[in-house]
C-alpha cells in the first residue's frame, strides 16, 4: 500500500489550520472555520481508526512506514507505527474534536486563533508519535511548545504569563540535553533513524550520560517529581481545552518516550538507574498526592493528582515487566481520557460559577444531576475503582511491581488509596452537602453539547474497563517485542564485560 | 586580460560610485534618484558576481586577490541582503530627511570594501578593504547629525573602531615582521612551530576582527551604536559588515593560520562562549528594540564563531549556513521595526509593540515566527541554523562549547518570549500606519515566509554550501 496514511495524518490538520487562517476576514465568517475544524478533527479521527482496523497486529514491526530523504546525507523524515504508538495517535485524534467543539462553545476571544493553535497543535502531536527518526521527532516535540504557549498565554487565566513562560523555559530547558545527545548518537553510530539504531545498539559506556540528556527532556514533561511543579501553573491558568490537551495527550509524550527511546536504545543505563526511578516515582505518587489532599483550587488538585498518576506510568515503565510496560501504555490512554474528562468537568461548572476554588461549591447534586452522575463516573475512574479504566492499569502496574520488589510495590499501593482519598473528597465536597451559597442555585445542568462530550468519554472509560481486550491486543506483541529486544541487549552486554 | 573580468563587479561598482558622486554634484535633487541607482546597480553587482559562480580558484594580482566559492558566495549574500537593505529603508531615510544624495554613495564604498575584505588574500589588501567600509561607515553611523544619540553613536564607533583597526594593524605588522611576507598562503608557508612573535600577531588580529564582528569582550560598541545610528544604518550595520567580518575570521584561521590551530582554537572557543552568553543574559533588561537587536546579534555572532572555532569544514559550512539564516531573520526582524510608524514617527521601544495581535494581527503573526526562529525553535530556519553547528561543534566532541551554547539559547528564549508575550498578551494601543511600500512588504513577507518553510526542503542551502571547502 502506496498511500502516504501517516503523513496525511500528520498534515490535514495544518492543512485546515492554513485554510482557516487564510479565509479569515469578517467576523461573521467565524462559524465556516468552526465547522472547518470540527470537520477536519473528526475527519482525522476516522482516518485514524481506520489505520487502526487495517493495522496488522500481530506483527512486531514497524508499519506503514514511510522514508524520505530529507536533510541530505544526514537524516531521513521517517515515520511509521507500531502496536503502542497507534493507541497514542488514536487517542489524540479523539480528543482534537472534543477540544475544537469546546473551543467553539466556551472561548469568545479570537476563537479562530485557538482553532488554528489547536490544529497545529495536533500536527506535532501526532507527529511525536509515529517519528521514527530521533531528529524529526525532537523537531515535533519541540515544535509543540510553540502553539502550547501561545494557547496558556493568550486564553489563560490570570497569571497566564508566568504560567506560559515557565512552561515554556522549563520544556526547552529539558529538551536542549536531549539535543545534544541526539547528536552525539549520530556521530557515535552514524544514524539517527531509530530501527537501525535498534539493530545497532549504543556503546555501553556512553549509554549512562545519553540516557541522562533524554531522562531530562522527559522527565520535565511526564513531569516527575521535583521537576514537576510547572504543570499545576500550567494547569491552572490555562483555558479548558488548553488543560485538557495539556493532560491528555502532552504529558503521553514523555512516557511514550521512556519506552521507545531510553528503553530501547538505552537498556544497559535503563537497568542501572531503575533504582532513582523508583525513587522518584513514589516520592511522585505519594508526595504529590498528599500535596493533591490539601488543595483547594479544583485544577491545582487534578493537576497533582495527574502528577501522581504519571509517577504510576515511569514505575511501570521501568519494571521491564509484560505487566508493568502493559499497565502503564493503559493507564496512559486512561488518564488521557479521565483527566480530559476532569477538566472538562471542572470546566463546566467554572464557564457557570467563575471560580475554581472548592470551599464555594457544595450541593450540587440536587441543583445538576446530571453533572453529578457523569462527574461520578469520572471521579471513580480516576480512584481507579475496578469496572472503569483506571483499574486495569494501576492493577497491571502494581502487579508487575510486585514481581520485581515488593517495599516499593506496597508504598505505590499507597498511592491507590491516596487518590481514592483526595478524588472523593473533592466530589464530597463540590457535590453533596449543603447549599450555602445562593449563587449556585442559579447554575443550569448540563448542555447538549456538554452532554455530548462528557457522555463520548464516558463511553470508552467504561468499556475499557470491563473489556480492556483492545487495547491490550494491540500493544501485546509490540511491548514483546520491546521486552525481549531489551533483556537480549543486557544479556549480551554481560556476556561481553565477562 | 582574464584577470580584468574576474574583477568586473570590483570595477564596475567603483566606477558606479564615482558616477553617481559626479551625478550628485551636477545634479540638483538628485538624490531619490541616485538611491534608486544605487540599488539598480546593486542588482547588477549581483549579477556580475553570480557570473562568477563557476569560474575555478584563481589568484590574481601577484596572489594578493582570491576569487573562489567562500568569496563569490559570501558577496552573494551580502549584496543580496544589501539590496534588501537599500528596498526596506528607502522610506525610513525620507522621512527621517536623511535623503542626501552621499547615503547610497557611502553605502556603495563601504560594500566595495567588504567585497574588497572578503576577497583579500594579502594583509595590505585585507586592511585596505576594511577601511574603506570602516571610514564608510563612521559617517552612515552619525548620518542623522541633527540627531544627538546619532552623532554621538558615530564618534563612539569612530574612536573605538580606529583603536581596534590600530591594533589589528599591529598585528598584521608583527605577522609581517615574524613571517617575511604579507601573502596569506605564504605566511602559511613560513609559519612553524616556536615562532612565538605570530602568535601574538593572530591575537591582536583576532581582536580587531571580533571588535567588527562584535563579539564579546570586543562588543561594547553595538548597543549604544545599534540605538544611535538611524534604524536604516542598524539593520545595515547587522548585517553586512558581519558578513564580510566572518569570512575575514574564516580566511584568517584556515590560510595563514592554518599551522596554529592549538594557538587560535581556545581564543575562539572562548570568545564564542562569552558572546553566547553574554548575548543571552544582557538582553534580558533591554527596553529598547535596536538595543535589543544588538544584544542579540552579539549572542548570534558567538554561535556563528563557535562552528569557526571547530576547525574543520562542516564547522565553516555550518557557520556559513548560520549567517545565511541570521541575516534573513535579522532582515525581517527589521522590516517589522520599519513598519512600526504613526505619523512620520517610527517607534521602537519593546512597549510600543504592546497588543500589536489586535491592530496588526499579519506584522505580529510575522513578529512571532521571526521571534521563535531567533530563539532557534523548531521548525522554524533559525533552529536548522543551531543545529547544523551543534552537529560541527559536537563531531569534534566539543562538549562543553555545546552544553553551554544551548543552555544559553534557553535563557535567550527568555527575552524573545517576552517580546512575543508584549505583542501577545498585552493591551492593545493606538494602531500604527499600514502605508507601507512596497519594498518592505515584500521583503518581510519574503523573509518571513523563507523562516516559515525552509524545514521543508534544507538541504537546497546545504548544498549549496556544501561546495566550499577551505581546508
Amino acid at each position: 500500500m502506496n498511500f502516504p496514511i501517516l503523513s496525511s495524518l500528520i498534515l490535514l490538520p495544518t492543512i485546515g489550520a492554513l485554510f482557516i487562517l487564510f479565509t479569515r476576514s469578517s467576523s461573521g465568517k467565524y462559524q465556516s472555520s468552526k465547522y472547518v475544524a470540527l470537520f477536519i478533527s473528526l475527519a482525522n479521527f476516522l482516518l485514524s481508526l481506520y489505520l487502526w482496523h487495517i493495522f496488522d497486529k500481530t506483527s512486531v514491526d514497524f508499519q506503514f512506514l514511510e522514508s524520505k530523504e530529507w536533510l541530505v546525507g544526514f537524516i531521513n523524515y521517517k515515520v511509521g507505527v507500531d502496536g503502542i504508538s497507534i493507541l497514542f495517535i488514536i487517542l489524540t485524534t479523539f480528543i482534537t474534536p472534543i477540544c475544537v467543539i469546546l473551543v467553539n462553545a466556551t472561548i469568545k476571544n479570537k476563537p479562530k486563533d485557538f482553532l488554528v493553535a489547536i490544529l497545529i497543535m495536533e500536527t506535532f502531536m501526532i507527529g511525536v508519535f509515529c517519528s521514527l527518526d530521533l531528529v524529526v521527532f525532537y523537531l515535533f516535540f519541540e515544535a509543540g511548545l510553540i502553539p502550547m504557549f501561545l494557547i496558556i498565554g493568550i486564553w489563560g487565566g490570570e497569571r497566564r504569563v508566568y504560567s506560559a513562560f515557565k512552561f515554556f523555559l522549563y520544556t526547552l530547558l529539558g529538551s536542549v540535553l536531549m539535543l545534544i545527545a541526539i547528536i552525539s548518537i549520530y556521530w557515535m553510530t552514524g544514524t539517527t533513524d531509530v530501527e537501525k539504531l535498534y539493530e545497532i545498539g549504543i556503546d555501553a559506556k556512553y549509554q549512562n550520560l545519553l540516557w541522562l540528556a533524554f531522562f531530562s527532556s522527559f522527565a520535565v514533561k511526564t513531569p516527575m517529581w521535583p521537576v514537576h511543579t510547572w504543570l499545576p501553573d500550567a494547569h491552572v491558568e490555562a483555558p479548558t481545552a488548553g488543560s485538557v490537551l495539556l493532560a491528555a495527550i502532552l504529558l503521553k509524550m514523555a512516557g511514550y518516550g521512556f519506552i521507545r527511546f531510553s528503553l530501547g536504545l538505552f537498556p544497559i543505563a535503563s537497568e542501572y538507574f531503575v533504582p532513582l526511578i523508583y525513587t522518584l516515582s513514589l516520592i511522585a505518587i505519594v508526595y504529590t498526592s498528599l500535596v493533591a489532599l490539601m488543595q483547594e483550587d479544583m485544577k491545582k488538585l487534578i493537576a497533582y493528582s495527574s502528577v501522581a498518576h504519571m509517577g504510576f506510568v515511569t514505575l511501570g515503565i521501568f519494571t521491564m515487566t509484560q505487566q508493568g510496560i502493559e499497565g502503564s501504555i493503559f493507564q496512559m490512554i486512561s488518564h488521557g481520557l479521565v483527566s480530559a474528562a476532569l477538566f472538562l468537568c471542572v470546566g463546566v461548572v467554572y464557564e457557570r460559577f467563575h471560580t475554581r476554588l472548592i470551599s464555594k461549591y457544595g450541593g450540587l447534586v440536587s441543583i445538576m444531576p446530571k453533572f453529578a452522575i457523569v462527574f461520578m463516573v469520572f471521579t471513580l475512574g480516576a480512584l481507579g475503582l475496578p469496572g472503569t479504566s483506571g483499574f486495569v492499569g494501576e492493577f497491571l502496574v502494581l502487579m508487575g511491581t510486585f514481581k520485581k520488589n515488593f517495599l516499593v510495590a506496597i508504598i505505590a499501593s499507597l498511592g491507590v488509596i491516596l487518590g481514592a482519598a483526595y478524588m472523593l473528597w473533592l466530589y464530597k465536597r463540590i457535590i453533596f452537602g449543603e447549599i450555602f451559597n445562593n449563587e449556585i442555585k442559579s447554575m443550569v445542568d448540563l448542555k447538549i453539547f456538554e452532554i455530548i462530550i462528557l457522555f463520548s468519554l464516558v463511553i470508552p472509560i467504561i468499556f475499557f474497563g470491563f473489556h480492556p481486550e483492545p487495547l491490550m491486543s494491540s500493544i501485546e506483541a509490540s511491548v514483546e517485542n520491546v521486552l525481549n529486544m531489551y533483556n537480549l541487549n543486557l544479556t549480551n552486554n554481560l556476556a561481553y564485560k565477562n | 586580460m582574464a584577470n580584468f573580468n574576474l574583477i568586473l563587479p570590483e570595477i564596475f561598482i567603483s566606477l558606479a560610485i564615482m558616477f553617481f558622486l559626479i551625478i550628485g554634484v551636477f545634479k540638483k535633487n538628485s538624490s531619490s534618484l541616485i538611491y534608486n541607482l544605487s540599488t539598480i546597480s546593486l542588482v547588477i553587482l549581483l549579477a556580475l558576481i553570480y557570473n562568477l559562480n563557476s569560474v575555478p580558484d584563481t589568484s590574481l594580482f601577484n596572489k594578493s586577490y582570491k576569487i573562489d566559492n567562500l568569496a563569490t558566495f559570501m558577496k552573494l549574500l551580502m549584496i543580496g541582503s544589501g539590496i534588501f537593505v537599500m528596498l526596506t529603508s528607502s522610506k525610513y531615510i525620507q522621512i527621517n530627511k536623511i535623503n542626501k544624495i552621499e547615503y547610497p554613495v557611502l553605502i556603495l564604498s563601504s560594500i566595495l570594501g567588504m567585497m574588497v575584505m572578503i576577497s583579500s588574500n594579502d594583509l595590505m589588501v585585507f586592511y585596505m578593504g576594511l577601511e574603506l567600509q570602516s571610514l564608510a561607515l563612521y559617517v552612515l553611523a552619525s548620518f542623522n547629525r541633527e540627531n544627538l544619540l546619532s552623532t554621538e553613536a558615530g564618534l563612539k564607533y569612530f574612536v573605538l573602531s580606529a583603536l581596534s583597526s590600530g591594533l589589528l594593524l599591529y598585528g598584521c605588522s608583527l605577522v609581517y615582521g615574524f613571517a617575511e611576507t604579507t601573502n596569506f598562503n605564504e605566511i602559511l608557508t613560513n609559519s612553524g612551530d616556536e615562532q612565538h612573535g605570530l602568535t601574538f600577531g593572530i591575537v591582536f588580529i583576532l581582536v580587531g576582527l571580533a571588535f567588527k564582528i562584535s563579539a564579546v569582550p570586543f562588543h561594547m560598541w553595538a548597543p549604544d551604536v545599534y540605538e544611535g545610528s538611524p534604524t536604516s544604518i542598524t539593520i545595515f550595520f547587522a548585517i553586512l559588515p558581519k558578513i564580510a567580518a566572518l569570512t575575514a575570521f574564516i580566511r584568517f584561521l584556515y590560510v595563514p593560520f592554518a599551522n596554529m590551530t592549538g594557538e587560535w582554537q581556545m581564543i575562539i572557543v572562548f570568545i564564542s562562549i562569552a558572546s553566547m552568553v553574554f548575548g543571552a543574559v544582557a538582553a534580558i533588561g533591554q527596553k529598547n528594540l535596536k538595543r535589543l537587536a544588538a544584544y542579540s546579534s552579539i549572542g548570534h555572532m558567538g554561535y556563528a564563531l563557535a562552528g569557526v572555532s571547530t576547525g574543520t569544514n562542516q564547522g565553516i559550512q555550518s557557520s556559513i549556513i548560520y549567517m545565511s539564516i541570521y541575516l534573513v531573520m535579522n532582515l525581517a526582524f527589521f522590516s517589522c521595526l520599519f513598519m512600526l510608524r504613526r505619523n512620520d514617527e517610527y517607534y521602537e521601544k519593546i512597549e510600543d509593540l504592546s497588543g500589536l495581535s489586535k491592530n496588526h494581527p499579519i506584522l505580529a503573526f510575522s513578529l512571532l515566527i521571526i521571534l521563535f526562529s531567533l530563539a532557534g525553535i523548531p521548525p522554524l530556519a533559525g533552529f536548522f541554523a543551531k543545529f547544523y553547528i551543534f552537529m560541527a561543534v559536537i563531531e569534534q566532541s566539543m562538549y562543553f562549547l555545546a552544553i553551554i551554547g544551548l543552555l544559553s539559547t534557553v535563557v535567550a528564549a527568555f527575552y524573545y518570549l517576552r517580546i512575543i508575550k508584549v505583542i501577545y498578551f498585552d493591551f492593545e494601543k493606538e494602531k500604527y500606519e499600514t502605508n507601507h511600500h512596497l519594498g518592505l512588504k515584500v521583503t518581510l513577507v519574503l523573509s518571513t515566509i523563507f523562516i516559515l518553510v525552509y524545514f521543508i526542503y534544507p538541504s537546497g542551502l546545504t548544498e549549496i554550501v556544501s561546495k566550499i571547502n577551505i581546508i
